[in-house]
């Protein structure tokens, strides 16, 4: 049964969307690693703004532009010092596809050259690996995966082998959207720097639950969606030390992202704004900037805490139910907890959830290969975020307790 | 309807067997036609092959990956069509499919029981296609 939920952890009700019933049960959202809820300051700054503050940002004199190209930027700086980076190295993006897109785009259009290695894994999501493959084949580079142990972790020694001839880029994600490994970030990055590998780091998973310091953490690049991280949809940004922004050709052009323009030629605005063309989410990035608020003012190392919480007494009580195989990593892991229930495909165990108010997600979650080198071709997963309790998890155990019942297992 | 009974009528003895037993499982070796079907959804697969012989199903087999009611459902599938006329195959409509199965689903589970029944159907069009060339 449950632990004492620590009413120092009730934020439930900070959360609009959780106060209502779903089939006649209370909603149990464990969907989060796919989209994460909004917290009801979110929801309040968005409407403040279309109510008082709309108009296009950077070109106008007048009083409501100037107060909405202030609070874009203040939700940069926000987002900025969140991960520990400077303001001019936040790009605003819709999340982190586009942001994966516009570093493959760019820096990788530069710096990828024919006969060149691009160096991923086999837990990527298809976002950090569908860009990737296909500027290996604009480039006839090739594209190589570091592989993962059997208990879900990456395969250090192979990621050390396969760094050490040098491939022209290493991107990697923090942590696994499928396994929820967290990965040795600084170790990692340490070793490809040290054999002159550029880093890009997928955060999308990460952000949403870690402290994060990508000043320390020594990546070229990095790359999150605002939300996953309890913030609206649309937002999210691209994280690019200075000197690699300076020297990247644009990803789009087109207005705001221009210093000047004649018939003939152009020349791009200075960093962040030259990655930025045409009218970006404004709305969303007030949006993104209330969700940081938000989270800062419980802490990122609570935010990280409770989620481990979650987590491991997840897995005790799945570990529990001999009819369930779980996924992944027991230790060291964060935000989702993938399994599978006897000889039950995960979209028929997430049908009886339903009934029971219950939102898990099902399928191969955007990781296809990794499926592959799992050996299954779906799995369930629960995922977490601050809203969440324990008792979700104790629902979660007897809806599979239910599952077990209906399929006779 | 209750809610707790509707799982219970969804994973009935009937189509459970069938998940788990599928009639008409497996592959044909020089098939005269064919079909694969995903729904890029949740990635669920399957290839219906059939077998013709004087504008009659001699034989039909399918194989693939997904969840209780599409595998269930594209099992029963393939009972019915063996021994129809092509003609009827590609004149089948959804609703006779489902009937099949016999029970109520939400939309996003319909995609799941028609997903073999796509498939039938399209190899029979392709048959019909090629050969009236
Ligand atoms: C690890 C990882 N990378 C990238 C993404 C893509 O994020 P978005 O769909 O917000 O662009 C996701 C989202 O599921 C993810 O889990």
């Amino acid at each position: 049964m449950a632990k004492n939920v620590n009413n120092n952890y009730n934020y439930k009700s900070d959360f609009p969307i959780l106060n209502q019933k779903i089939r006649g049960k209370p909603l149990v959202y464990l969907d989060s690693a796919s989209t994460s809820q909004k917290p009801a300051n979110v929801i309040a700054s968005e409407k403040e703004f279309y109510e008082h503050y709309n108009a296009n940002i950077h070109r106008g004199v007048h009083y409501l532009s100037e107060k909405a190209t202030q609070m874009y930027e203040d939700a940069r700086e926000k987002t900025a010092k969140f991960v520990e980076a400077k303001s001019e190295e936040i790009v605003f993006v819709r999340g982190a596809t586009e942001g994966i897109n516009l570093i493959a785009a760019t820096f990788g259009e530069q710096n990828v050259k024919s006969g060149d290695t691009i160096l991923i894994t086999e837990m990527e999501h298809h976002s950090n690996l569908v860009p990737w493959q296909q500027l290996a084949a604009r480039k006839k580079a090739k594209l190589e995966f570091v592989e993962i142990n059997t208990d879900g972790t990456l395969n250090l020694n192979d990621a050390a082998a396969k760094l050490e001839k040098q491939p022209a880029i290493f991107s990697f994600t923090h942590v696994s959207n499928v396994l929820g490994t967290i990965n040795p970030v600084e170790k990692l990055t340490k070793m490809a720097k040290k054999r002159g590998v550029s880093v890009v780091l997928d955060a999308a998973q990460s952000a949403p639950h870690l402290p994060l310091n990508f000043a320390t953490i020594g990546a070229d690049f990095a790359a999150f969606s605002g939300h996953k991280m309890l913030s609206p949809t649309g937002i999210g940004a691209v994280y690019g030390k200075r000197e690699h922004l300076e020297n990247m050709p644009p990803y789009q052009t087109g207005g705001h992202m221009i210093k000047t323009v004649t018939k003939q030629t152009a020349t791009w605005n200075d960093v962040p704004w030259k990655f930025e063309a045409g009218t970006s989410n404004i709305a969303g990035a007030v949006g993104l900037g209330a969700a940081i608020e938000y989270l800062e003012k419980i802490g990122m190392k609570k935010v990280e805490r409770y989620n481990a919480e979650l987590v491991s007494y997840c897995l005790e009580e799945l570990q529990k139910l001999p009819f369930v195989t779980i996924y992944g990593p027991l230790e060291n892991r964060c935000g989702v907890v993938s399994f599978n229930v006897g000889d039950m495909h995960s979209h028929d165990v997430s049908s009886i959830l339903d009934e029971e108010g219950i939102a898990i997600r099902s399928g191969h979650h955007c990781c296809q290969p990794l499926m592959e080198t799992l050996g299954v071709t779906a799995t369930c997963r629960a995922s977490f975020h601050i809203y969440n309790t324990m008792e979700d998890v104790d629902k979660l155990v007897n809806g599979l307790k239910k599952c077990k019942k209906v399929f006779k297992l | 309807m209750t809610q707790t009974s509707s799982s219970t009528q969804m994973y009935s003895e009937i189509i459970l067997d069938y998940y788990r037993h599928p009639r008409n499982f497996g592959t044909i070796s020089k098939p005269d036609a064919s079909s694969h079907e995903v729904n890029p959804l949740c990635g669920d697969e399957v290839t219906v092959q059939l077998k013709i012989k004087g504008g009659k199903v001699e034989k039909i087999k399918f194989n693939g990956k997904g969840c209780a009611i599409s595998q269930a459902s594209t099992s029963m599938l393939c009972e019915h069509i063996e021994g129809k006329k092509l003609e009827e195959v590609v004149k089948m409509s959804k609703e006779e499919a489902l009937e099949l199965l016999g029970i109520n689903l939400s939309p996003m589970r319909l995609k799941c029981a028609l997903l073999g029944f796509k498939a039938a159907k399209l190899a029979a069009f392709k048959y019909l296609g090629v050969n009236e060339k």
